[in-house]
C-alpha cells in the first residue's frame, strides 16, 4: 500500500491507467443503457417504470460503497498517515454525495407512480437520506478550516464517526418503521429476478462502480495538483 | 545534565515551511533566547518543544530524572488562560489544585505575592489588565511546578517592576536545577543564556548551524 | 480520574457565574415547546398525540443550541493547551466537559419537562416513561454533541456546520425515546425501547469521549 502512497507514483500510475479506465466506463455505460432501457422486457407489475431501477439500484449501493471506502481511507490516513488517502477521502465524498442524491431522486421518481406520491418515509430512503446528510456534513466540516490539512484530518475523524453509526441509524430507522407501519408496500427487490433483468442490472452496477474509479482517480489528481500549484506559490513568495 | 533536547526539527504551519534544521540543548539551570523576525516561528518552537506541535521533520527528547519530582513543562504563550468570571486567587487555586491538591490554596496565594498582585486575589480575571493577567500567567508557573519553562514572550504589557520579578524568578528556577526557553524580543536579563537566532534556519536560506 | 472531578468542577463554577449561558437552553426548550401549540392547533388529541416528539425535538435543539461553544472558550484563551501540557489526557478533558454540560442543561431539562408536558396534553400514563426517556437520552445527546463540537473546534461558521454534523447522529436516541414514550401512551411495554437506548448510552458512554479527544488532538497538531 505504501508502494501507491506515493504521490509521484501516483501521478504516473493514474495517468496510465486514467485512458483505459475512462473507455471502459465508456463502453460499459452505453451497453447497460441500451440494455437497461431498450432491450430488457417492462416489469409485468411495475410496467416501464421498472427501468429506473437499473439507475436507482447501482447508485444505492455506490452510495454505501464510496462511503465505505471513505473510512479505509480515513483509517489509513489517521494511523499510518498516508498523505493520499486524505486527499482521496476529500476528493471522493462529493462523488459519494451525488451517487446518493441520484439514488434519492431516482427512489422519488420511482415512487410517485408506484406508491402515488414522490416521497415516503421508507426505512431504506430514510437512511440513504441520512446518508446523504453525512455526506454533506463530511463536505462542509473539510472546507471550512484555514489549514487544509487540519480539515482533512478532522473530517477523517468524522467519517469513522459515521461509520459507527451507520448500522446503529439503520437499525433504528427500520425499528421505527416498523413500528410506525409505513403505507408503502410494493419492495424494489422481489425475492426473485429475471435474468432478463439482472444482466443489465449487474452491467449497470459495474459502469457505474468503474465511473466512480474514474471520477476518484481524476478528482485526486487535481487535489494533488492543487496542492502542488499552493507549495510552488509558498515558495516563490519566500522568494527562492 | 542535559534536559531536553531537538535534532534538526523543521517546522510546517498551515502547509508553509516556517524554519528547518533547528538544533538545540538545554541543560538544567540553563536557559536559551530564542530571537527572530515576526513570523519567523518563535512561538512554534516554543509548542513544538512542549509537545503542542509534531515536527515536520527531526525530534524533541526530554530526559526523565528521577530525583525530579515535577512535571515536564511549564509554558506561558500568547494565551493568558485566565478564565473571565474566577478571581485571580481562584484562576491560580484551579491550577494548583489540578497539579497537587494539598495546599493548592497557600501556593496561589504565594504565586500571587511573588508577583505582586496579592491586591487583586479577589477580582474576577475579567477586570484585570493585560500586564495583571500576565503576571497571572506566569504565576501558574509557580503553582505547578515544572522542570522546563517555555516562555513566550512572557515580558509583554510587563512594566519594568514586572520584567525585574520574572528575572528574579527565571533565576530562582534555574538555581533549582530548572531550564528556560525564552522567545522574546525584549532585552531579558538572564544568566547564562544561550543565543537561538530563527533567521538563520529560515527556508531557502544556507543553513549556519544550530 | 481526579483531574476529571477537578475539571467538571471548574466547569460548574464557570457556568453557574456566568448564569444566563446556564439558563439559556432551558428558556430555549420551554420556548420552542410553547410554539408549537401555535403552529399546530390548540386541539388536545392532536397535541397529544404529538408531544412525545415535540418535547424530544425540544430537547435536542436546545442540547445542540448550547453545545457550539463546549470547547471553544478553553481553546481560544489558551486552557486547552495548559490542561494537555499538565497531563490531562484529552479524553478526560472531553469526558468532563460533557458531564458538566449534562449537568447543566439535561438536569434542568428532565425537572421541566413534566411541566411542559402538561401543557400539550402528554397522555397521562407516559410521564415516567418520558422522564426516563430524558434521563437515559439526554446524557447521549451531550456525548454525541460533545464529538460535533471537538469537530468544529477553529471551524468557521461553527453553528449551522455542528447542526449538520450532529443531527443524523441525533435520529437513533430520537427514535428509540419517542417510541417509548408513545408505547406508554397506548398501554404498551417500553421496555424493549428504553433498553436500546440505553444500550446507546452504555455505547457512547466509553466511545464518545475517545472520538472527542481524537478531534481535539487533531486541532493540537
Amino acid at each position: 500500500m505504501h508502494r501507491f502512497a506515493n504521490p509521484a507514483r501516483f501521478m504516473r500510475l493514474s495517468a496510465r491507467l486514467l485512458p483505459w479506465l475512462a473507455g471502459a466506463t465508456a463502453l460499459l455505460l452505453a451497453v447497460g443503457l441500451y440494455l437497461a432501457l431498450i432491450a430488457s422486457p417492462p416489469d409485468y407489475q411495475q410496467g416501464q417504470a421498472v427501468r429506473i431501477m437499473y439507475v436507482h439500484v447501482p447508485s444505492a449501493w455506490l452510495s454505501m460503497a464510496v462511503y465505505g471506502a471513505m473510512a479505509l481511507a480515513s483509517i489509513a490516513y489517521l494511523v499510518w498517515k498516508h498523505p493520499l488517502a486524505g486527499l482521496f477521502t476529500k476528493a471522493v465524498a462529493p462523488v459519494g454525495a451525488g451517487f446518493t442524491a441520484l439514488c434519492l431522486v431516482t427512489g422519488s421518481l420511482w415512487g410517485e407512480p408506484m406508491w402515488g406520491t414522490w416521497w415516503v418515509w421508507d426505512a431504506r430512503l430514510t437512511s440513504v437520506l441520512i446518508l446523504f446528510f453525512l455526506y454533506l456534513g463530511y463536505i462542509a466540516l473539510v472546507g471550512a478550516f484555514d489549514d487544509a490539512e487540519r480539515g482533512l484530518r478532522v473530517g477523517a475523524v468524522l467519517v469513522l464517526v459515521g461509520t459507527v453509526n451507520l448500522p446503529i441509524i439503520k437499525f433504528s430507522v427500520d425499528w421505527w418503521n416498523t413500528l410506525h407501519q409505513p403505507a408503502s408496500v410494493g419492495r424494489l427487490d422481489g425475492p426473485t429476478m429475471d435474468t432478463a433483468m439482472l444482466i443489465p442490472l449487474l452491467v449497470m452496477a459495474l459502469a457505474f462502480t468503474l465511473l466512480f474509479a474514474v471520477l476518484a482517480l481524476v478528482r485526486t489528481r487535481a487535489e494533488l495538483t492543487w496542492r502542488k500549484v499552493e507549495v510552488l506559490r509558498l515558495f516563490q513568495a519566500a522568494g527562492e | 545534565m542535559t534536559i531536553l533536547s531537538a535534532e534538526k526539527i523543521a517546522c510546517q504551519r498551515a502547509g508553509r515551511l516556517v524554519f528547518r534544521d533547528v538544533s538545540l540543548r538545554l541543560d538544567a539551570g540553563g536557559a536559551i533566547v530564542v530571537v527572530g523576525r515576526n513570523g519567523a516561528g518563535k512561538s512554534s518552537l516554543l509548542r513544538l518543544l512542549a509537545g503542542l506541535l509534531k515536527p515536520l521533520m527531526g525530534s524533541v527528547r526530554t530526559e526523565p530524572s528521577p530525583d525530579d519530582q515535577r512535571r515536564m513543562f511549564g509554558y506561558v504563550g500568547h494565551h493568558d488562560a485566565v478564565k473571565p468570571t474566577l478571581t485571580a486567587l481562584e484562576n491560580l487555586v484551579f491550577w494548583a489544585g489540578l497539579a497537587d491538591r494539598r495546599e493548592a490554596r497557600a501556593r496561589a496565594e504565594l504565586a500571587l505575592e511573588a508577583f505582586d498582585i496579592s491586591q487583586l486575589a479577589d477580582l474576577p480575571g475579567r477586570i484585570l489588565s493585560a500586564g495583571q493577567k500576565r503576571r497571572l500567567s506566569l504565576g501558574r508557573l509557580l503553582v505547578a511546578p515544572a522542570r522546563i519553562w517555555l516562555l513566550d514572550e512572557p515580558s509583554v504589557a510587563l512594566d519594568r517592576e514586572g520584567v525585574r520579578r520574572l528575572e528574579g524568578e527565571i533565576g530562582r528556577h534555574q538555581a533549582s536545577g530548572g531550564g528556560v526557553v525564552v522567545a522574546t524580543h525584549q532585552d531579558l536579563t538572564i544568566a547564562g543564556a544561550e543565543t537561538l537566532d530563527l533567521e538563520a534556519h529560515r527556508p531557502g536560506q544556507r543553513t549556519a548551524g544550530g | 480520574m481526579r483531574a476529571l472531578w477537578h475539571l467538571i468542577r471548574r466547569d460548574l463554577t464557570l457556568v453557574l457565574r456566568s448564569g444566563t449561558d446556564a439558563g439559556a437552553a432551558l428558556a430555549f426548550f420551554v420556548v420552542t415547546v410553547t410554539l408549537f401549540p401555535f403552529g399546530i392547533g390548540p386541539e388536545p388529541e392532536i397535541l397529544g398525540r404529538v408531544a412525545a416528539g415535540l418535547i424530544w425535538v425540544s430537547a435536542l435543539l436546545a442540547t445542540l443550541l448550547s453545545m457550539e461553544r463546549l470547547f471553544q472558550a478553553d481553546y481560544e484563551d489558551g486552557t486547552l493547551d495548559q490542561l494537555l501540557l499538565a497531563g490531562v489526557s484529552a479524553e478526560a478533558i472531553a469526558m468532563a466537559k460533557i458531564a458538566a454540560h449534562w449537568l447543566v442543561t439535561g438536569l434542568p431539562l428532565l425537572i421541566v419537562a413534566p411541566v411542559m408536558a402538561a401543557l400539550i396534553q402528554l397522555p397521562a400514563g407516559a410521564y415516567g416513561v418520558m422522564i426516563a426517556s430524558l434521563a437515559l437520552g439526554t446524557p447521549v445527546l451531550s456525548l454525541i454533541g460533545g464529538i460535533g463540537a471537538a469537530l468544529i473546534l477553529g471551524a468557521r461558521r461553527g453553528g449551522a456546520l455542528l447542526a449538520l454534523l450532529v443531527l443524523p447522529l441525533f435520529v437513533p436516541p430520537l427514535i428509540f425515546a419517542v417510541g417509548a414514550i408513545d408505547a406508554a401512551a397506548l398501554g404498551l411495554s417500553p421496555r424493549p425501547n428504553l433498553l436500546f437506548l440505553a444500550g446507546l448510552l452504555a455505547a457512547a458512554l466509553p466511545l464518545a469521549p475517545v472520538a472527542a479527544a481524537a478531534a481535539i488532538r487533531q486541532v493540537l497538531d
